[in-house]
């Protein structure tokens, strides 16, 4: 009898309990982490009564504090200490970092020195945009945005484009990453860079050898814009999906430009645009305090920035929001043109295809990556044959006292701006580092939550909808290593599916083979 | 366990870059063979998987776990110890998890200083309500959880215990396949080991024949202030070089720069406070014996811990700076 009383009493207790629960867990799906991206994130999306979503959250985890503990610091050591940010994009770190010691000595690196910086640059555009088309964002295009997981990776975009293709990507990739080696020392992370001009001359027959690899590069650029036109742009489900409404947001744009408003990836001015595709602002890299800013929220460790001038006004689109958007999408958008002739080309051709400037739509990101991937290649073979490029002439050597500087280049993944402060001695006093995750991350996180929105409803979730949420953020190659100068984490992925009362329903497991599940 | 069955093999990401990541993809068509001898049951910056298909895993069944990066939160702390005890072999990858790497200079402060800079005090910061990322928020009644950030890096094997070491920022192709090899091949070298050559870097390096038997320095050269000859040693052109206490086995990549070493390796043999070693070593060619001249030499390095423990704060007997209040500093 008194055991029965304390079952029903157990029981009643239990059932509060589970209303709770259910109060506060309503309706969720946490994906973590998602995949297929540089560095760790998460994405939280909570559901109404209806099972529509709520509200998403796009999440980075993680932190390492860079900008605190680069006081103290050697100035000259920065480049080689800030690349430690990022070693899928060392590269970018460095040469912002380098640039950045011209600025606070004052000092103009040599016209040699110049070329060789921006031939390594691009080199590295080259190599870094590849690997976004092959094996994180292509796999959705070229093998299909709701194929079966275990084929939405490179091995299935090798399985579709031949194996050969596949062996091509693996020995460009190395064959370009033995160039920056030659001349940074170290790929993984390169020591090139100091106030002036580079480290190291380059020789004669090295040069030849570059030339080699740049011919090699062209060739590749077009390579890659060939699968890009038969296997995406001549699909008409993929075109319909790239300009659909869940996918599009319109925003600032910024980009780093030459005084054609070309962009450049290496030096320049920093050019906004309108949603509408006007003119904004174009400004020297010195002053972007006065035009960016960064705006912190308690769900999430990285900083959204936007234009200061504009204001913060939420995670809003249009033109009273003053959340913008860098990387391929928007350097194309913040242009004339570009500086290349056959990547001027295509750039003509996408914005024909699209329907004039601005192009809002967040999957044509994928397009724009390979038109810069052409014009880089193009840049490399151009610097790759200029007599100058074995100069002796690669240093000139600090004069000034050191107090403030900036060095902004464009990374891969948008506009990269490190600033430092020093005493007289050189030593680090104030580092400011916005990268370029960082300044997509406002933007990146609305476009989750649309996509979301406009995937989810009714609580169905399959594993199409998923991963086309998870393209929402991957268009944008993000790098959550940059954006919080940390990296990493898993990447497992678990979307658990609950009833109101908090239970599981079902969850959705991705395996170690990339197959889905439903249990 | 079926005897065809390859051996089983995790990489797995703690606070670091990724570049370790990097220097295994760059084995370039080598890793198709490393594919072919191992089954790769966890990779996250190539491969899907999930945390449960590891938890599922029997204790001990996987032969050996690559580890890079430090440990700088909560999450990470709890993947090291799920990896080691599924794991035959712990091997700690990289600088960040050798020796605490570059994130570890971090514990020059703590979390409620790196805080206040990164959402406070940063010049382009905004902050008008004072926000901090929390590690357990309830927004509008939604419940949003973050990994807490500790006040201190540690190294791998502050946290677990480690089988192996393979060092630098990031390893070499090559020394990487070489561990692969040697751990496949059963011929297990003593625990404990650093997989690289136990010398120091000197002995590699191209510029050896124009070390002077007897250097000595009157002033240290910083390398933006002078032009570097680009087959001398650098420490005979005064440019500290960490090479005499540096362990070899990466080749002398950044003297192939025409840079100086940095020490990413850490020390050959058994030492432990690599920057003590690096410090004595070059104190010794100080070429003076008054002390005031002694002070100005070594003034002319004026970031020590950046210069002689820039890899390797967190594992040295200085281990972090003594804060005021370290709180959420368990351990």
């Amino acid at each position: 009898m008194s055991d029965n009383k304390n079952k029903a009493v157990q029981e009643t207790l239990a059932k509060g309990a589970a209303k709770a629960d259910a109060a506060y867990m309503s309706r969720r799906i946490t994906i973590d982490p998602i995949t297929r991206l540089e560095g760790h994130g998460k994405i939280d999306i909570f559901l109404n009564d209806a099972g529509d979503v709520d509200r998403a959250y796009f999440q980075v985890p993680e932190l390492r504090g860079f900008e605190k503990f680069a006081e103290g610091r050697l100035a000259e050591d920065m480049p080689q200490i800030t690349s430690r940010i990022c070693g899928v994009c060392p590269t970018a770190h460095h040469m912002a970092g380098t640039k950045a010691l011209d600025d606070l000595y004052k000092v103009e690196p040599t016209g040699p020195a110049k070329k060789i910086r921006e031939m390594i640059y691009n080199v590295f555009m080259v190599e870094d945009h590849a690997i976004h088309f092959y094996f994180l964002g292509g796999p959705d295009f070229v093998v299909g945005p709701t194929a079966p997981a275990a084929e939405r990776n490179i091995l299935g975009v090798i399985g579709k484009v031949g194996v050969d293709t596949g062996k091509k990507v693996i020995a460009m990739r190395r064959r370009l990453r033995e160039v920056i080696t030659t001349v940074g020392g170290k790929i993984v992370h390169p020591v090139f860079g100091l106030p002036g001009g580079v480290a190291r001359r380059i020789k004669p027959e090295e040069q030849k050898h570059f030339q080699e690899v740049a011919q090699e590069a062209v060739e590749f650029g077009k390579f890659t814009m060939k699968i890009l036109e038969d296997v995406v742009l001549k699909n008409k489900e993929y075109v319909d999906l790239i300009v659909s409404d869940a996918f599009t947001h319109k925003t600032y744009y910024m980009g780093l430009m030459d005084e054609n408003n070309h962009p450049n990836f290496y030096d320049g001015q920093i050019r906004v645009v309108t949603p509408e595709g006007k003119e904004y602002a174009k400004f020297p890299t010195q002053k972007y305090l006065d035009h960016i800013a960064e705006h912190v929220e308690p769900w999430s460790y990285v900083k959204f920035c936007y234009l200061k001038n504009v204001g913060w006004n939420g995670f809003k689109d249009g033109p009273d929001s003053g959340v913008f958007c860098v990387a391929p999408l928007a350097r194309l958008n913040a242009a004339d043109g570009m500086a290349t002739p056959l990547a001027n080309e295509m750039y003509q051709k996408y914005f024909d295809a699209l329907g004039g400037k601005p192009v809002h739509h967040t999957l044509a990101n994928h397009w724009a990556r390979v038109i810069e991937l052409v014009c880089a290649a193009e840049k490399f073979q151009q610097l790759a044959n200029d007599p100058e490029l074995t100069s002796d002439n690669i240093r000139r050597l600090p004069t000034e006292t050191p107090k403030e500087g900036v060095g902004v280049v464009e990374a891969p993944r948008g506009t990269l701006i490190h600033h430092y402060k020093t005493d007289e001695r050189g030593v680090i006093t104030m580092a400011n580092l916005i990268v370029a995750t960082q300044n997509n991350s406002a933007r990146t996180a609305m476009s989750v939550e649309k996509a979301a929105k406009g995937l989810i409803s009714k609580g169905i979730v399959s594993d199409g909808i998923l991963n086309e949420v998870e393209m929402a953020f991957r268009a944008y190659d993000p790098c959550h290593g940059c954006a919080t100068h940390s990296l990493p984490g898993s990447m497992p992925l678990a979307v658990r599916i609950r009833d109101l009362e908090g239970n599981t329903t079902s969850t959705l497991r991705r395996d170690s083979d990339g197959s889905i599940h439903k249990e | 366990m079926t005897t065809n069955e390859k051996p089983k093999v995790g990489f797995y990401w703690c606070a670091s870059c990724g570049g370790c990541e990097e220097a295994v993809v760059d084995l370039a068509e080598d890793i198709l063979g490393v594919v072919g001898a191992v089954d790769i049951i966890f990779w996250p910056v190539a491969l899907d998987f999930k945390t449960k298909d590891v938890e599922a895993m029997a204790d001990g069944s996987i032969l050996a776990c690559f580890i890079n990066g430090a440990v700088r939160n909560s999450e990470q702390e709890e993947m090291v110890h799920l990896l080691r005890r599924k794991s035959k072999l712990v091997i700690a990858f990289g600088a960040c998890s050798h020796l605490g790497g570059i994130p570890g200079l971090a514990n020059l402060w703590d979390k409620k200083s790196i805080f206040q800079l990164v959402f406070h005090d940063g010049p382009s910061t905004v902050n008008p309500q004072g926000t901090e990322p929390q590690p357990k928020l309830e927004d509008q009644g939604r419940h949003v959880t973050l990994p807490e950030f500790f006040d201190t890096v540690r190294a791998l094997d502050q946290v677990i215990d480690v089988d192996y070491y393979m060092p630098g920022c990031a390893p070499t192709p090559k020394l990487t396949l070489q561990a692969l090899q040697t751990l496949l091949s059963g011929n297990l070298p003593p625990k404990g080991t650093v997989l690289s050559p136990d010398v120091a870097l000197c002995k590699e390096c191209p510029r050896i024949d124009t070390k002077p038997e007897d250097l000595t320095i009157t002033e240290f050269k910083r390398p933006h202030q002078v032009l570097i000859d680009e087959e001398k040693c650098l420490l005979a052109q005064g440019i500290p070089c960490m090479g005499p206490a540096t362990r070899g086995g990466c080749e002398a990549l950044c003297i192939k720069g025409n840079m100086p070493c940095s020490g990413c390796f850490g020390p050959p043999g058994r030492i432990r406070d690599y920057g003590g070693k690096i410090l004595s070593a070059l104190a010794s060619i100080v070429g003076s014996k008054e002390d005031a001249e002694i002070v100005k030499i070594m003034d002319s390095i004026p970031d020590p811990i950046g210069t002689f423990y820039r890899y390797s704060l967190p594992v040295s007997m200085l281990r972090r700076k003594k804060m005021e209040v370290v709180a959420s500093d368990k351990k």
